[in-house]
């Protein structure tokens, strides 16, 4: 029998559950209600919640100022190429580790997720001399590789997690039936891991989209994604807070449109292996 | 054709020896089960063969050609797992395909094969379910639909009806036997099932900690067990085996004697002893003799025999059915 539980209780869970849940949203709430009020009204003691005079001229004003569009189109350049990228490096690493696994896979899976313990600004010096040498600098090519890099860990781990699920008696099967590796990978593997590769390629898309470390030192103009875009409203002139939250709204809602989208996914990636 | 030789295989993990040393010849057309308990090697074995594993030493030979260093694909035989190992992703038309399209058939000969395949096997009613949607026995069937339309040297069977119930696994050992005396391919096929081993069997090979006990029909095995463990292994329920002086008085280190030839009677016989535990079976009952000096020995009677728990009775072993081991267990 299912255990009854009292309609108090229930009100009370249900209460508390909106009150985390908008505790959480409140942020991201506050800056779409700000990015539509004038400058003066952003900054208003006490705050205005909804009793403000609705404008739009902060979105024109962001637009003209920078263009958002090229800042878009770099941040879905740098996000999607890198987690492509990585994808294609991480597939063939994590089917070698989950099932020809050596004595020390493990510790070069350990050392992988290592290097994601380092503070980032650490390697920050010879990072940007490399760069400046290489002529990287602001470039799509520079700013998807050291993405890619810096999440590669995270892509290998997650798949090898996913490709250890699946029975290797049946990529033996397809070994018996005449396939190739790279048709063992193409026929087999890649089908079976679609799930875990989709919530792989979501997740890091989004945490690709979101770095805002490396990309605010590499790049300044050509390559800069959204992240520049939102950090080039806070000038030393001060903080024009109605137009860097119209700024940061034009940045985030992509991202949230398609995490929105993609949540059973997301969720299933990020829970994978924790509950059979 | 597919003749298999073994000439000296070794096959070590690690610091591990699973297979110490094994030669062994199997002809064309021939059925032969590799039987023994868990870990003896059986299936290390079937997978040194079938390629999914590297010999440490020694060849494999198919056809005369050496195969030791070639890919699973590349030898031209056909696997069924225990596990079915069916693509989920596919339907079972695309798994009973998938062989011939890695191989680069043309798409009516896949349709002619697959067809013929299906109704061979009686799917060609399920051709567009998944795996998830058919029953065990219909997967294995499925699996050995995928093994069989590449038309292979051998067909290697691991273990295929161990995740079947009871009656369905009696019903498949017959589709697999029905297979064979149709296909007339080579099958070399593990179990740790004697019975399995003894009703599908052309040769059957026992294996214990990955050495070679004995090769031969079941009959031969069943009659002339080469040492007590084959004698132990083969027949159900197991041999009786009695050591001390009752052997002695036979020349022997371990005498034994099977359960179906022990006559028991009330008076007269060779042993005398009690009743413990009696197995009605229908057709026959297991009866479990507790004999001073010598054990307990099982004893395979009608159905309709009298003897109750607690009751004498007297035992003894028919004619010429006594099987003599000198003390490294070797038949004398």
């Amino acid at each position: 029998m299912a255990r009854q539980i009292s309609f108090r209780r229930k009100l009370g869970f249900t209460f508390l559950a909106w009150a985390i849940g908008l505790i959480i949203f409140f942020p991201i709430l506050w800056t779409v209600l700000t990015s539509f009020k004038p400058e003066g009204q952003a900054i208003a003691i006490p705050p205005r919640f909804f009793d403000f005079d609705w404008t739009l001229e902060n979105y024109e004003t962001v637009q003209s100022r920078s263009n958002y569009f090229r800042h878009f189109s770099n941040s879905v350049i740098s996000a999607v190429g890198s987690t492509l990228l990585g994808l294609l490096i991480a597939v063939p690493a994590a089917w070698a580790m989950a099932f020809s696994p050596t004595k020390r896979t493990k510790d070069v899976l350990m050392w992988m997720l290592s290097t994601k313990m380092l503070p980032a600004v650490g390697v920050l010096v010879p990072i940007y001399l490399i760069f400046r040498d290489l002529r990287l600098l602001d470039s799509h090519i520079g700013l998807i590789f050291v993405l890619t890099m810096i999440n590669l860990p995270i892509i290998v781990w997650m798949l090898f997690t996913y490709f250890k699920e699946i029975p290797v008696d049946i990529l033996e099967a397809a070994r018996m039936d005449g396939a190739n590796l790279r048709q063992e990978v193409i026929y087999v593997l890649t089908p079976m891991a679609i799930p875990g590769i989709a919530s792989t390629l979501l997740l890091n898309v989004i945490l690709a989209w979101n770095e805002a470390f490396w990309t605010l030192n590499l790049t300044t103009t050509n390559a800069a994604p959204l992240t520049t875009f939102i950090a080039s409203y806070s000038s030393p002139e001060g903080l024009f807070w109605a137009k860097l939250s119209a700024a940061s709204t034009l940045a985030i809602a992509p991202i949230l449109i398609m995490g929105w989208f993609s949540q059973k996914q997301l969720v299933r990636g990020l829970t994978f292996g924790a509950v059979k | 054709m597919g003749a298999i030789k073994l000439e000296h295989v070794k096959k070590s993990f690690g610091g591990v020896t699973v297979i110490p040393d094994i030669s062994l010849d199997i002809e064309d057309g021939e059925f032969v089960v590799f039987v023994g308990p868990s870990g003896c090697g059986k299936s290390t074995l079937l997978r040194l063969i079938a390629g999914l594993e590297d010999v440490s030493g020694g060849k494999i030979l198919i056809d005369g050609e050496d195969v030791s260093k070639a890919a699973p694909a590349q030898r031209k035989l056909s696997m069924v797992f225990q596990s079915y190992a069916l693509y989920p992703h596919m339907n079972v038309r695309g798994n009973i395909a998938f062989p011939l399209k890695m191989e680069g058939a043309s798409k009516e000969t896949i349709d002619k094969a697959v067809a013929n395949a299906a109704a061979i096997l009686n799917l060609t009613d399920y051709l567009d379910r998944k795996p998830r949607q058919l029953s065990g026995g219909q997967r294995q069937r499925v699996a050995i639909g995928r093994a069989i339309v590449r038309q292979p040297k051998a067909f290697l069977f691991d273990e295929p009806l161990s995740n079947l119930d009871a009656a369905l696994r009696v019903a498949m050992r017959l589709e697999i036997s029905e297979l064979h005396n149709k296909l007339k391919t080579t099958m070399i096929y593990v179990t740790h099932d004697q019975v399995e081993a003894m009703t599908m069997a052309d040769k059957i090979v026992v294996l214990n900690a990955g050495r070679i006990e004995q090769v031969g029909t079941p009959l031969d095995l069943y009659t002339k067990p080469a040492n007590t463990f084959v004698a132990g292994f083969i027949g159900s329920p197991k041999m009786n085996f009695i050591e001390g002086a009752e052997a002695q008085k036979h020349g022997a280190a371990t005498i034994g004697v099977r359960p179906e030839h022990l006559t028991v009677a009330e008076s007269g016989g060779v042993w005398t002893g009690v009743v413990g535990v009696s197995e009605h079976l229908g057709s026959d009952t297991f009866l479990h003799v507790k004999v001073d000096g010598v054990g307990t020995l099982t004893v395979r009677a009608s159905g309709d025999v009298p003897f109750r728990h607690g009751e004498t009775v007297s035992l003894s072993p028919a004619e010429g059915r006594l099987y003599k081991f000198d003390a490294q267990g070797q038949a004398v």
